[in-house]
C-alpha cells in the first residue's frame, strides 16, 4: 500500500488546492479527464470496449450465452454483471477472491444497466420459462488510476452496445446459430458519474490521488432522459442534503457529455 | 445561558449540552463551538465545566494506575497480560524480577504462569504500543490467596470513596486486605471466606448504587448488621486455635 | 407467498398494502443490551423484519496487518440467516452481503471516535433473522445502539430509513414487496445532529424532482427513528436515574427536618 499513498505533504497540498477551487492537474472541480473510447478490440468477445479516463483503464468484455431465467422473471433473459480489479492494474490490488471493492464496483455497474432497463431483456427469451440468452458482463480493470466506477460502467455500455448476437433459429427445442448478426437489443444508454467530497467543496471524476484524501464520494448514474437510476455513497464521510441535490444537477450535464462518447446521435 | 441540559438528565451520544463558553470535561466533545455528549449518561455541569458521568465505558490505562491482570502467554522475554483494556499489557522480565534477566536460566512460567492473577503498576502507555507494565514495586505481584472480582471501572472511585473513605471502611469492618485495581478488579482476601463474602458483598452494593448519596452510612450500617454473627464465629475459632 | 402481478400495492385511497398511509413507517420496538457476551447489543423488529447487532471491541486486532496506526479499524458483517428469507438462502457471504457490510460500515464509521484507540478492531455483527425490505437501514439502527451500549464514544447516534416511489407515489419505508414491485427503493443514513448523511443509495428511476422529494422523505424518517434510538437507550437507563432521584428526594427531605 506503501507505494500508492500519496505522501502527507502531497495530500495536505491536494487539500488546500482544492479548498481554494483548484485541482493538482489544473482542471476545473466539475471537468473530467481526457476520456477515450473504443470499441470491439476483443473479437472473440460478443461485445467489447475500453475506456481511457486519464491513466485509469478498464477493458469490458461481453458474452452471449444460452441459459435458463430467473424464477421470478421467467420471460426476461438474464443480466450478470463481474468485476476483476486485477493485481497488474495497481500494486494496491491483490491476487485472489474479489473483494469488497470488486464487488461494489461490480453491482453498481450493474444497477445502472440494469434499473435504466438498457438491455431489452424481454428480447431475449428463447423458450419462455426454460431458455433465455444471458448475457456476461465482465469488467476488467487494467489500470487503477481512480474513479474506476465511471469508467468502468462507461466501458460497460460501450461494450454493450458494440455488442453483436447471432441470428438463430429454434430447432426441436435447440437453439441453432444461422449466418449473420444483429445488435444486442438497448433502448436506455446509463452513464455513471462520481463526485469526490472535501469538506464544503465537490469535484467531479477524482484522479487517484484525489481518492485518497477525500471525505467520501458519490455516484449517480443518469439516463438518457435525464432521470436518475442508481446512487451510490461511498468512503467513510458522509454528505449534506444539499450537496446531494448539487451533484444531482451537475450529473445531469455531465452524463450528456460522456454519452456522446459512445452514443453519436 | 446556553446549556441545553438539566443536571443528571440522561443524555445519549449526540445530544447538544451547552454552546460557547463552556469548557467540555470528560465524555463529550466540541465541534462549531458546541458541546455535545459522546456516551449515554448523566449530564452535570460545575462552574464552567460541562461533562457526562458515563453509565457504561471500559477502562483505558493511564501511567501511574494499579491493574489486576490475568496472564495470557509466557513470551521470551516476560508476558502477556490481559487487563480488561482494548490493549494487551506486556510485562517484561526486567520488571519482574529484582536481578538481570537471564534467558537461559531463569524460568520465566515458574514466577507467573498462564492464569495467574498479577497485581501491576502501568508505567509506560501511549498511543503508538501496548502498555507496560510492573511488579516490582511494594504491594505488587501474585494474587495468592483470596478471590478477585469485576466490576464495572466507571464505579472504581465511588468503591474508593472521598479520600478512601469507602474502600477503608470496608476494610475495617471486615478485616479484609482489598487492592483495587483501575481497571476494574478488585482482589480481597481476608482472613476467612466469610470474611471475603462479606467484603464483596458490599462493593456489590457500593457497585449497584453508586449514583446514590448516603451510600457509605448505608454500606457501614450493612456491614455491621451481617458482620456481628461473623465475627463472634471468627473470634470463637481463632480462639479454639489458639 | 407468491403475489399476482395483477394486484395492487396501493389502492386509489392510498393505503398501503399492509394498511398503512404513504408517508407512515412500520411499527418498531427496539431493545439494547440484551446479548451477554457482546460488548454491546441491541435488536430491533420493524414490521416483519427481525435484526440483531452486536459490538465486540475496541479490542485488540486479529490478523495485526489489518491495525491501522492512527485509529479503530471499524469491521462489519451483515449477514442474513438461511431461513430469514421465503426461499432458505445459503448461509456463505452472498455478493449483496459483501456490498452491504461494506456501506453498513462506511455509514457508521463517521460517528464514531475511531482516532481515540488506534491499531484496536471494533467488530461489528448484523445478523438478519428474518428479512422484509430495508434490513440494511434497521441494521444500522440496531448496529448504532450497540455501538452506544458497548461504551464506545459516538459523535452522534446513525438513524437510518429507506424511502422510494410505489405505483407513482412517494412513500416511506418500504416493505419487500413495495421494494420488488415498485418504481424506486432510497436507503439513507442519517447523523441528525450534524445534518450529515453517510448512506445513500437508489435503485429504480426518478427524475430530479421526484429524487429530491424521496431524499426528504427518508430524512424525516431518519429523524423519527432517532427519537425512537434515544427512547430505547433511555428506558435501559431510566431505572438507574429514577432510584437515584428517590434517593436523593429523601435525602433531602431529612435535612430540611434537620436530621443527619
Amino acid at each position: 500500500m506503501a507505494s500508492v499513498m500519496a505522501s502527507k505533504v502531497r495530500q495536505k497540498r491536494i487539500a488546500q488546492l482544492i479548498a481554494r477551487g483548484k485541482r493538482l492537474d489544473g482542471r476545473e472541480p466539475y471537468d473530467y479527464r481526457e476520456v477515450q473510447v473504443e470499441s470491439g478490440l476483443i473479437e472473440r468477445a460478443e461485445g467489447s470496449a475500453r475506456v481511457r479516463l486519464g491513466k485509469s483503464e478498464v477493458l469490458v468484455g461481453t458474452k452471449i450465452e444460452v441459459g435458463e431465467p430467473f424464477p421470478d422473471t421467467p420471460n426476461e433473459g438474464v443480466l450478470t454483471v463481474n468485476a476483476e480489479l486485477v493485481p497488474l492494474a495497481s500494486p494496491s490490488f491483490e491476487p485472489g477472491p474479489p473483494d469488497e471493492n470488486s464487488v461494489e464496483l461490480a453491482r453498481v455497474v450493474d444497477r445502472g444497466i440494469r434499473e435504466s432497463k438498457a438491455i431489452a431483456l424481454e428480447d431475449l427469451v428463447v423458450e419462455p420459462g426454460k431458455k433465455v440468452f444471458v448475457v456476461f458482463v465482465d469488467v476488467y480493470v487494467l489500470n487503477h488510476d481512480g474513479n474506476l466506477i465511471d469508467a468502468s460502467a462507461l466501458a460497460a455500455f460501450g461494450a454493450l452496445m458494440n455488442t453483436k448476437m447471432s441470428n438463430y433459429e429454434i430447432k426441436e427445442g435447440e437453439v441453432k446459430i444461422k449466418p449473420g448478426y444483429k445488435p444486442l437489443p438497448m433502448r436506455n444508454y446509463p452513464v455513471a458519474v462520481t463526485f469526490a467530497k472535501f469538506n464544503d467543496k465537490l469535484v467531479v471524476d477524482p484522479g487517484l490521488e484525489e481518492e485518497q484524501v477525500m471525505d467520501a464520494r458519490l455516484t449517480m448514474t443518469i439516463e438518457k432522459d435525464g432521470k436518475v437510476c442508481a446512487v451510490q455513497k461511498g468512503g467513510d464521510g458522509y454528505f449534506t442534503a444539499q450537496q446531494i441535490f448539487e451533484a444531482g444537477k451537475i450529473a445531469r450535464e455531465k452524463a450528456v457529455e460522456l454519452r456522446k462518447l459512445v452514443v453519436k446521435e | 445561558m446556553p446549556i441545553f441540559c438539566e443536571r443528571r438528565q440522561l443524555v445519549t451520544p449526540g445530544d447538544l449540552l451547552a454552546e460557547n463558553d463552556y469548557i467540555h470535561g470528560e465524555n463529550t466533545y466540541r465541534e462549531n463551538g458546541k458541546i455535545y455528549a459522546t456516551r449515554v449518561g448523566l449530564f452535570y455541569n460545575e462552574d464552567k465545566r460541562v461533562y457526562v458521568v458515563a453509565l457504561k465505558s471500559f477502562y483505558l490505562p493511564m501511567v501511574g494506575d494499579t491493574v489486576i491482570g490475568r496472564v495470557l502467554e509466557v513470551t521470551l522475554g516476560g508476558w502477556v497480560v490481559d487487563i480488561r483494556a482494548p490493549y494487551v499489557a506486556m510485562l517484561r522480565a526486567s520488571d519482574a524480577l529484582e536481578r538481570p534477566f537471564r534467558a537461559q536460566k531463569d524460568d520465566l512460567p515458574s514466577l507467573f504462569d498462564v492464569g495467574d492473577m498479577l497485581i501491576a503498576k502501568v508505567v509506560a502507555y501511549d498511543r503508538t504500543r501496548d502498555p507496560l507494565l510492573t511488579v516490582l514495586d511494594r504491594g505488587l505481584g501474585k494474587v495468592a490467596r483470596g478471590q478477585i472480582i469485576e466490576i464495572t471501572p466507571t464505579k472504581i472511585p465511588r468503591v474508593i470513596g472521598k479520600q478512601g473513605s469507602m474502600i477503608n471502611m470496608i476494610k475495617e469492618e471486615t478485616g479484609c486486605h482489598i487492592v483495587i485495581g483501575q481497571n476494574g478488579r478488585i482482589a480481597v482476601s481476608g482472613k476467612s471466606p466469610e470474611d471475603e463474602s462479606l467484603a464483596i458483598m458490599a462493593i456489590r452494593k457500593v457497585e449497584e448504587e453508586a449514583h446514590t448519596t448516603g451510600l457509605t452510612d448505608r454500606v457501614t450500617e450493612m456491614l455491621r448488621e451481617k458482620g456481628e454473627k461473623t465475627k463472634k464465629e471468627v473470634k470463637e475459632d481463632v480462639s479454639k486455635e489458639s | 407467498m407468491s403475489q399476482k402481478k395483477a394486484e395492487k400495492l396501493i389502492d386509489e385511497k392510498d393505503v398501503r398494502i399492509d394498511g398503512r398511509k404513504l408517508e407512515e413507517m412500520r411499527p418498531i420496538k427496539i431493545e439494547v443490551g440484551i446479548l451477554g457476551n457482546a460488548d454491546g447489543s441491541a435488536y430491533i423488529e420493524q414490521g416483519k423484519n427481525k435484526i440483531l447487532a452486536a459490538v465486540y471491541g475496541p479490542r485488540e486486532i486479529h490478523p495485526k496487518h489489518q491495525a491501522l496506526p492512527d485509529r479503530a479499524a471499524l469491521r462489519c458483517r451483515y449477514h442474513m440467516a438461511p431461513f430469514s428469507v421465503q426461499e432458505r438462502k445459503s448461509p456463505a457471504p452472498s455478493r449483496r452481503e459483501q456490498e452491504l457490510s461494506k456501506v453498513i460500515r462506511e455509514a457508521l464509521e463517521p460517528s464514531i471516535f475511531t482516532e481515540y484507540y488506534p491499531r484496536t478492531a471494533i467488530d461489528l455483527f448484523i445478523e438478519v433473522l428474518q428479512a422484509d425490505g430495508g434490513t440494511r437501514c434497521a441494521g444500522i439502527n440496531v448496529a448504532s445502539l450497540a455501538l452506544a451500549d458497548a461504551g464506545i464514544p459516538m459523535r452522534d447516534l446513525v438513524s437510518a430509513c429507506a424511502a422510494g416511489k410505489v405505483e407513482g407515489r412517494i412513500v416511506l419505508d418500504l416493505n419487500d414487496m413495495e421494494d420488488k414491485g415498485g418504481e424506486a427503493d432510497m436507503p439513507l443514513a442519517y447523523m441528525p445532529n450534524h445534518d450529515a448523511i453517510t448512506l445513500l443509495q437508489m435503485d429504480g428511476m426518478l427524475t430530479g424532482e421526484e429524487f429530491e422529494q424521496v431524499v426528504n422523505l427518508a430524512l424525516e424518517g431518519c429523524r423519527q427513528i432517532n427519537q425512537v434510538q434515544k427512547e430505547a437507550l433511555r428506558s435501559k437507563y431510566v431505572a438507574v436515574k429514577e432510584q437515584g432521584e428517590k434517593e436523593e428526594e429523601a435525602e433531602a427531605k431529612g435535612e430540611e427536618e434537620g436530621e443527619e
